[in-house]
């Protein structure tokens, strides 16, 4: 206890020495995680590249253009058909010596792991986004933001709502309410898309009063409200699906976690001086409990990604989940591909974001030299 | 014996634990009666679909909803030529049968089709079969006569003319009260007769010549667990995946707990290098996003449901459990008694087999059993994304089904619900116990 209040003064007094050490553990962690991702992504390719199949994707592509290229030259419009075939062969060939296609695979492997890297994802095969655009990169980027909205509504939902009624339920823990959320606590056994099902079953088909899926309106209404209006409507059976099936849990957890922590002597000692039941909550239950929270709530974010994928499918989100699973349709490699790389990506700036809120949330983080 | 009856003993006190139990024992029973009851070449057969079920109805409700509903829908009838009293007469090589297929039919729901199977020799020239509607009241309704060689499924409900002359689809139409096409159909109860009058040619180089006949009056109702869109009956899929699930989570549980459990204890017992790496291998594995990468590995190798499992595990390996399980060794590792090991010239394999982990273990369990129902989900969510076992019939596979052919849109209610009452009770039996359990073994929650 005085040990962190001397932190704390010696924060206040020197802010600016406390900021550069917070300045040089986040470059610490932004440089490991940036590690941690090339090699993620490198397990990727090279587990994607295991049957040699991004080798003959590309090949493909290659003929492809290069046949596309000297078909629409008028220069070799006269050309006999044979001629043109030696042609297009001969390109091909350069343009698989100038990607280095005959080297071995290691080698190329760096050089797909610096363009997934830096984003570029190469072209679909069949596939385009919804402005006719081939490369992977836009057909993803056009996706994301359908998916940020939905899973950071659902999750910014879950984690208040949970932390909120755990602490209610933990000061009258016992109760009818406690036992019955204790009750209903396996049921997170069962993921959202599950829940989706059923409450697609109910509110749309048995008492129509919701779309079963899809993000807006067909057509797309006019004007920004109307827009918003329908995007609400078609965001709450997928919310509430996702709701229900981490809620419950969320709650059994944070209840158990906030009961052994109102137990500790400090607590009590709080509580023997008669302190206001919020305040206690408020500085000496939820205070030295951040960092657990958070860490818990980045934890979650984390699982949900993996369940965005079905869930999205199953309510016909336009998002990457949905994307994924139309690639599966298409057999369309390169969009798997990058689908998988982009979620590597989204994993690391969770944990990144962990990261930052923690150095920021415990004082040990940060001035333990920065390390951990 | 002992240790679990140690167990067993307190889980007596949570009635929770004891419906988990029961619902995981019923579930162990289950998947063994299928193995015996349905062996595995016969699943794949079955699942293959086919010719096994021509005889069965296209997406027919289970028997009971039918009860709950309190509504009066038929089931198939098959009706025979083999049963009929045929007439039959030869003159000059060529032989005349008459077929009589009759049925009584007093539902007041109509079948959901009507097809007509033949079988007639191969000859020379082919037989011919002509056929007539008989009513109860006494109308006759020609369906044209019919070309047979071999084996010969006649649709009646997809005769597009006959349709034409009814004003209804004909297994609606051929079964109603007359009256106007477009006011609501009522059935006509009574005793319905399909007359074929057949000939066959060339009857004296086959004397045993005869046609067989088998009119299918599709029901509405089929079996305890209905049909599907292509006429399998759903109970061998959802039979078959109980065994399959529960083998599935097992595994994949018990494969990524051990193997991580036991790199965590290597990690921390040889401590340096190898645990420093260990640590960012799972770093690393946890920006590995699972889903995609199984979905990856389904769309470009197989998506065998053993293959998927061996992804599974190999990714479960470096879990965040390793994280866990390290800071509950690492005090482990300065216990006394593991010094007494080392005294005594223990080896490193012994000490983390035998005197690390084990000790660990209890607190571990109930973790093991809640992990188990979300294997079983996973499974579930691959195959619901198409990338389910392309042989096994498995409960995802049935969701995929139902989703792939808009089931609720269409009202095929049952076809959703049955898979997903099954995943629901496997995932409420293992959770309920593995809550149970973690009050169990860790006494501190006891009191809460």
């Amino acid at each position: 206890m005085s040990g962190s209040k001397a932190d704390l003064t010696a924060g206040r007094r020197w802010p600016l020495r406390d900021l550069q050490r917070l300045a040089l553990f986040m470059t610490r962690r932004v440089v490991a995680l940036f590690f941690t991702v090339l090699v993620g992504v490198y397990l990727t390719i090279f587990f994607a590249n295991m049957g040699g199949r991004v080798d003959e994707l590309r090949l493909v592509q290659i003929r492809s253009t290069v046949a596309e290229q000297v078909r629409a030259d008028s220069a070799f419009r006269d050309l006999a058909s044979d001629e043109r075939n030696a042609l297009i062969e001969q390109r091909v060939g350069l343009e698989v010596e100038r990607l280095r296609l005959d080297e071995p695979f290691i080698w190329r492997s760096l050089d797909y792991l610096n363009q997934a890297m830096r984003l570029d994802l190469g072209r679909a095969e069949q596939m385009h986004s919804d402005q006719g655009a081939r490369e992977v990169y836009r057909i993803i980027a056009e996706r994301l933001p359908a998916t940020l909205l939905l899973f950071g509504t659902a999750n910014l939902l879950v984690f208040f709502s949970s932390v909120w009624i755990a602490l209610v339920l933990s000061r009258h823990y016992g109760s009818l309410w406690d036992r019955v959320v204790i009750a209903l606590a396996p049921t997170s056994a069962a993921p959202g898309w599950y829940y989706g099902i059923f409450l697609i079953l109910i509110f749309a088909f048995l008492i129509p009063i919701l779309p079963a899926g899809g993000m807006v309106r067909v057509p797309p209404p006019e004007g920004t409200w109307a827009y918003a209006a329908s995007l609400l409507r078609h965001m709450v059976l997928p919310v509430a699906a996702m709701f229900i099936s981490s809620i419950f849990m969320a709650i059994y957890s944070w209840r158990t976690f906030f009961l052994i922590h109102s137990s500790e002597d400090y607590v009590e000692m709080a509580r023997a001086k008669g302190l206001p039941p919020r305040l206690i909550e408020r500085r000496y239950i939820l205070r030295p409990t951040l960092s657990p929270i958070v860490t818990s709530f980045a934890l979650m974010l984390i699982g949900l990604w993996g369940g965005a994928i079905i869930l999205e499918k199953v309510f016909n989100w336009p998002g990457l989940g949905t994307l994924l699973f139309q690639a599966i349709g298409y057999r369309d490699t390169p969009v798997i591909i990058g689908s998988v790389v982009i979620f590597a990506y989204l994993l690391a700036l969770t944990v990144l974001l962990l990261d930052i809120l923690y150095a920021v949330l415990d004082p040990r983080v940060r001035l333990d030299k920065g390390g951990r | 014996m002992s240790a679990g009856r140690e167990i067993l003993a307190p889980l007596r006190r949570y009635p929770s634990a004891l419906a988990g139990l029961a619902l995981i024992l019923a579930l162990v029973v289950i998947a063994l009666y299928t193995l015996v009851a349905i062996p595995y070449p016969k699943a794949l057969e079955l699942w293959r679909g086919g010719e096994a079920w021509q005889m069965s109805p296209v997406n027919a409700r289970p028997v009971w909803t039918a009860w709950l509903a309190g509504e009066d829908l038929p089931g198939t009838r098959v009706v025979r030529s083999s049963d009929a009293p045929s007439e039959q007469q030869d003159f000059d090589g060529v032989r005349r049968l008459r077929i009589p297929l009759e049925f009584d039919y007093r539902h007041t729901a109509f079948p959901s089709e009507l097809n007509l199977f033949l079988s007639a020799p191969q000859g020379a020239r082919d037989a011919f079969v002509r056929l007539t509607w008989e009513t109860p009241d006494g109308r006759y309704i020609p369906l044209g006569g019919h070309q047979v060689s071999g084996e010969e499924r006649i649709s009646l409900s997809q005769d597009w003319s006959l349709e034409q002359r009814l004003g209804r689809v004909p297994h609606v139409g051929l079964l109603a009260e007359p009256g106007d096409p477009s006011a609501p159909a009522v059935v006509q109860p009574g005793r319905y007769r399909l007359l074929l009058d057949a000939i066959l040619f060339d009857v004296d180089a086959n004397p045993g010549a005869t046609l067989a006949a088998d009119l299918v009056v599709y029901g509405r109702v089929a079996g305890l667990a209905g049909t599907d869109h292509r006429r399998r009956d759903l109970m061998v899929a959802l039979l078959w995946g109980t065994p399959v699930a529960l083998a599935f989570g097992l595994l994949a549980a018990v494969g990524t707990t051990l193997t991580t459990l036991v790199i965590a204890a290597a990690g921390v017992w040889f401590g340096g290098w190898l645990d420093a790496l260990i640590q960012r291998l799972t770093e690393v594995n946890m920006i590995l996003p699972l889903l995609p990468i199984l979905v990856m590995v389904g769309t470009l190798y197989s998506t065998s449901i053993w293959v998927m499992l061996g992804v599974v595990i190999a990714l479960g390996i470096f879990s965040a459990g390793i994280k866990m399980y390290r800071a509950m060794l690492l005090p482990i590792r300065e216990a006394p008694y593991i010094e007494a090991a080392r005294a005594y010239g223990a080896s490193d394999a012994r000490i983390i087999l035998r005197y690390m982990i084990p000790r660990i273990l209890p607190v571990l369990i109930p973790t093991f059993v809640t992990l188990i129902p979300s294997f079983v989900f996973l499974e579930a969510s691959l195959a619901l994304l198409g990338l389910g076992d392309p042989l096994l019939p498995t409960w995802g596979k049935i969701l995929n089904d139902a989703q792939a052919q808009s089931a609720l849109y269409n009202g095929y209610y049952y076809w959703v619900l049955e898979p997903a009452a099954l995943l629901m009770l496997t995932g409420l039996g293992f959770a309920m116990l593995g809550f149970a359990l973690d009050r169990v073994f860790n006494p501190r929650l006891r009191n809460l």
